[in-house]
């Protein structure tokens, strides 16, 4: 069960600002999938690998050499940012 | 026995970027922008870009196996990236490709010089990581009214070392910081003396009490005024009867004092998971092939200078502790007098640079060689040497011209008989005392003949004519 | 205007492409579906233009293409259908995107879909619902349904999609056309915004199995941007062969289980017996651990995704709110930015993934997603495709589910196993329940995409369900 408290700790860890109303109506929602979820308990998993990929690679790797082709000159590289001075991104201030 | 007095424990966490690659860890942007305006070597992944993926360079993997076998750690077989997950402005992605549940290397260890003597500093593990951007803060980051990102130092491929909490002084842990640089130079992965090449974490407890841990330490000599902050700090938290939280603390290199970064993130999840877009790399077998190839490394080459070049092991340490230095040295001593030449590199040449804060590339070869060349020659006097490398290193030139400029060229025969008669002649009671018994006498008379020759005599010679006269 | 491509290709050599593409255009502007967020009008009539004028060559010269807005087009705004990317311009296109440049083919805009790909019926977009062209008062399936709509509705001859636990083959199965999800790693996902980058794949769409191979056969193939992308050279149009005589067909039992629509069922097991008189054989094969596929899908997409969108702070591109301190705003840029149904997401995959819960939930669904993989794997060994209903139901009503995300999810059951295992799997029109398509999924081995679309080709082939259109849309 979620309560509005956790709520509020994965809104935090997810830097998701949920306002009261929403706590109010989030739990209800999430509260039937995670329900829904603990039907894994009941498969029995002793002994089995996670699945991490589906495929079997390993070992993929690019040559230590310079691509040109994908880079961005400064200009491209700000082109979305809402904010900006100087060449840099501008973001708010840390505290 | 060093008896640890405060009950320090240190550990350190040393992020090395490996700047002598040519591009970064998962894109083709070159490593070069050191000196490029921000965000100008930059591309869709390492700016984070919606859908770009990773793609890991092989070179990086070889250079953090390379530091995992010269750190005396296990390399794995088998070694997976990880997502570790949280936000600050300078991880373009809101997570951090790193290692987690298997790093590559793990389990060394690092011999540096204790309190002491020999002190054993345990490699927890060293794992490979990405760089994040980098942060301006206009004045101090407590005070900034904003944050300017730059992205060009993003993706860059890091080592990130993990100590044992071994260290217990300041001191110690300036040394093990020392050491580690000096062994990851001779590695050729990395040219400490790039902006941002080494960065510490520290972690930091006394009396057995809870660790802060200080971040943005940007030196060596950063981390040690740190640690001795931190520590009367806590001991002062201590004596006012409070007890040392755990907490991030952010180090501020112009006040030297560390701050508290407590906030609401201090709760700390990072919901770790492997890194769906890069797939599992098996390594076996490469370990023993790159281990074949690794240089000479600063403890070996130490013990095969004193075998080799007879020279004393302070000077052989010294000489091999840091690489470019080892190289100046072992080029000379092909052709000079090893032991003289370990005595000039170590004792003049290194202190002059130290006093000037320059490094040996400020130096040439050759201009030692030629100092050396002229001291045997008994052509200059060893204080005529010591100018020669001081004029070198402030106004340059070469030997030669600073010889005839300054008249550093030893003055022998008939001009030294001459100034030593003239001595005589004009100090007669120094002559009279000597002549009484007084040996301290004979001091002013050499003296005296050094000022007319401006120096240029050697005093040893110059006392050996005047007792001949005076005998 | 539901011309193919080699019909359209006899037009260009006739005619123009950009008449063509003018008459494309002309149709989207009119139409009622709102299948795409936008359309690039001006750049694609030049575009157009310009093969016309240099005769420029290639397997789809000329033919216009739409893009699911979760595919990256460089100097063309993709946003995801969330407010959160409004006015992003990627300065890069995707992988795909080059290919389908290099082919001579022209892009005309992106297409509607759920926010950030998490939906099964195209009603989460920022930018309003893609309506069903056979019925304007349902939705087209999602999360691809503004591609799918494009193609059912005569908007656009081949589009684009992507499917990370069904939003190609079910908008496929809803509007009546062809939906392929090929094998993990078949086509490059550079340049796809990432929902759950370990189940995902793009995925073609046409009117026919023809042309949804075409628009494979470009898209294909290796790309070392993508470290997942498979290094195998494959030519699919030589799969386009009339006959199945010898293939083994497996019928999973549980994908007609419970809440399957009995004109559902039957459609597809009338497709099965028409591909039996075609000349192949059909047996029962047991997926055991199908029932769990949902639970260990949505965990898994969920908590890849509560990582994936962790970049949308409003610093490099995006929305941004005011400047509070940098958390804050981060915050606030998020709640502002993300719709619900991305905010629930997001919140039970960082609940999945946080500490405390990580093994029960997380790490649980993997070891679950290793015996689904058992399960198709050991199905293989015995038939050649699996066959099932690509969906349990027609198209439902707009607004019928929408609140209530459980009864959502549960419509995936017949798709997200496919992603789970990394399987190719094509959906194609098999029949019809009081006007609405009907979907039959046929299921392949890893990289085996030439005999699921053989499959796919002779039903269609022998069948008159692929040309039936939408009236009146
Ligand atoms: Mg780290
Ligand atoms: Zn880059």
């Amino acid at each position: 069960m979620i309560t509005s408290k956790d709520l509020e700790h994965i809104g935090w860890l997810a830097r998701l600002e949920l306002s009261e109303k929403d706590k109010e109506e989030y739990a209800p929602k999430l509260n039937p999938v995670l329900d829904y979820f603990s039907e894994l308990d009941e498969v029995d998993t002793e002994g089995v690998e996670p699945a991490y990929h589906v495929l079997q690679l390993s070992n993929v790797f690019r040559e230590d050499e310079v691509n040109t082709k994908c880079s961005l000159d400064q200009e491209e590289a700000l082109s979305n940012a809402p904010n900006k001075q100087d060449g840099f991104f501008k973001a708010p201030r840390m505290m | 026995m060093y008896d640890n007095p405060d009950g320090v424990m240190i550990g350190l966490e040393v992020h090395v970027q490996l700047n002598k690659l040519k591009t970064k860890v998962f894109c083709g942007c070159a490593t070069d922008y050191h000196n490029d305006p921000p965000n100008s070597h930059v591309c869709p992944v390492c700016l984070g870009l919606p859908g770009s993926l990773p793609v890991i360079n092989k070179k990086a993997v070889e250079a953090a196996i390379k530091i995992g076998l010269a750190l005396n750690c296990k390399v794995e077989e088998h070694t997976q990236f990880y997502r570790k997950n949280y936000y600050y402005p300078d991880l373009p992605k809101g997570f951090q490709i790193t290692q987690y549940d298997f790093p590559i290397s793990s389990g060394g260890y690092v011999m540096i010089e204790g309190e002491d003597g020999e002190l054993r500093v345990g490699i927890t593990r060293a794992h490979m990581e990405e760089d994040p951007g980098r942060l301006v803060h206009e004045g101090t980051i407590d005070k900034s009214k904003y944050t300017l990102i730059d992205y060009n130092r993003s993706g860059m491929a890091l080592i990130e070392i993990v100590s044992d909490p071994d260290m217990r002084s300041p001191k110690e842990a300036r040394r093990y910081l020392d050491k580690l640089r000096n062994i990851i130079e001779y590695l050729d992965v990395f040219d400490g003396n790039l902006e941002g090449a080494m960065r510490v974490d520290a972690n930091i407890s006394i009396m057995g009490g809870q660790r802060a841990e200080i971040k943005n330490i940007s030196s060596h000599k950063g981390a040690e005024r740190a640690l001795l902050y931190e520590i009367v700090r806590q001991k002062n938290v201590l004596r006012r009867g409070g007890v040392v939280v755990q907490e991030t603390r952010h180090f501020d290199e112009a006040r030297e004092i560390t701050l508290s970064m407590r906030t609401k993130e201090e709760a700390h999840d990072y919901r770790y998971f492997p890194e769906p877009d890069l797939v599992p790399l098996k390594i076996s077998g490469w370990a023993p092939a790159i281990k074949e190839t690794l240089p000479e490394l600063p403890d070996a080459r130490r013990m095969r200078f004193v075998e080799q070049y007879g020279i004393m092991d302070d000077h052989a340490k010294a000489l091999t502790s840091e690489l470019k230095l080892a190289i100046f040295y072992e080029d000379v001593a092909k052709k000079a007098e090893p032991k003289i030449a370990a005595v000039w590199i170590c004792d003049v040449l290194k202190g002059e640079l130290n006093y000037r804060d320059l490094n040996i590339d400020s130096f040439k070869k050759e201009h030692m060689l030629s100092v050396l060349e002229l001291l045997a020659g008994k052509k200059i006097t060893e204080d005529g040497a010591v100018e020669i490398i001081r004029t070198l290193l402030d106004k340059g030139g070469s030997p030669e011209e600073i010889i005839r400029e300054k008249g550093l060229v030893i003055v022998e025969g008939d001009i030294v008989e001459t100034s030593a008669l003239e001595a005589i002649r004009e100090n007669q009671q120094a002559v009279a005392d000597y002549r009484a018994g007084k040996e301290k006498a004979l001091n002013s008379l050499v003296g005296a003949v050094m000022k007319k020759t401006k120096g240029g005599a050697d005093a040893r010679t110059v006392r050996e004519v005047l007792v001949g006269k005076l005998g | 205007m539901w011309a193919s491509i080699n019909e359209l290709k006899e037009r260009i050599h006739a005619g123009s492409s950009e008449e063509i593409v003018a008459q494309y255009l002309d149709r989207i502007g009119k139409s009622k579906l709102n299948a795409f967020i936008h359309t690039v009008g001006e750049s694609a009539l030049s575009r157009a233009k310009e093969i016309d004028k240099n005769d420029i060559e290639g397997p789809l010269a000329g033919i216009p293409v739409a893009i699911k807005d979760n595919i990256s087009t460089k100097g063309i705004q993709t946003t995801c259908a969330s407010n959160i990317l409004k006015g992003y311009i990627p300065p890069y296109d995707a992988h795909v995107i080059e290919r389908l440049k290099e082919a001579g083919a022209v892009i005309i805009g992106k297409t509607n879909m759920d926010e950030f790909a998490m939906g099964t019926s195209t009603e989460t977009s920022f930018y309003g619902a893609t309506k069903n062209p056979w019925d304007l008062d349902r939705v087209p399936g999602g999360s691809s349904g503004g591609s799918a709509a494009a193609v059912a509705g005569g908007e656009a001859p081949l589009a684009l999609g992507s499917d990370t636990g069904g939003s190609v083959r079910c908008p496929a199965s809803f509007c009546g056309v062809v939906g392929l999800k090929p094998t993990y790693g078949v086509i490059s996902r550079y340049g796809l915004i990432a929902y759950a980058n370990s189940l995902e794949q793009i995925g073609p769409f046409a009117t026919s199995v023809r042309d949804v191979v075409t628009l494979f056969d470009v898209i294909a193939g290796y790309d070392p941007r993508d470290s997942t992308s498979v290094d195998k050279e494959v030519n699919y149009s030589s799969a386009l062969m009339n006959d199945v005589r010898g293939l083994n067909i497996g019928v999973p039992d549980e994908y007609f289980g419970e809440g399957t629509d009995e004109k559902v069922e039957k459609a597809v097991w009338d497709a099965i017996h028409t591909l039996e008189d075609l000349g192949a054989t059909w047996k029962k094969v047991a997926m055991p651990h199908t029932k769990y596929a949902l639970s260990a899908y949505y965990i898994i997409a969920m908590s890849e995704a509560s990582s994936n969108l962790a970049r949308f702070d409003g610093m490099r591109y995006g929305l941004r709110t005011e400047d509070q301190d940098w958390h804050t705003t981060f915050s606030q840029v998020r709640a502002a930015g993300f719709g619900d149904e991305v905010k629930r997401r997001i919140l039970l995959g960082t609940y999945a993934l946080s500490a405390g819960y990580h093994d029960k939930y997380y790490l649980k669904a993997l070891k679950v997603r290793t015996l689904i993989k058992q399960d198709f794997e050991r199905a293989f060994k015995d038939v050649d495709v699996l066959i099932t209903p690509t969906m349990p139901y027609p198209a439902f009503r707009l607004g019928e589910k929408i609140d209530d995300p459980m009864s959502l999810y549960l419509a995936d059951v017949d798709t997200v196993p496919i992603n789970l295992a990394g399987v190719p799997s094509i959906s194609i029109p098999c029949g019809f329940s009081d006007g609405l398509p009907i979907g039959m999924q046929i299921i392949g081995k890893h990289f085996d995409e030439a005999t699921v679309l053989r499959t796919a080709y002779t039903f269609e082939e022998n069948t008159d369900f692929h040309n039936k259109r939408p009236e009146g849309s």
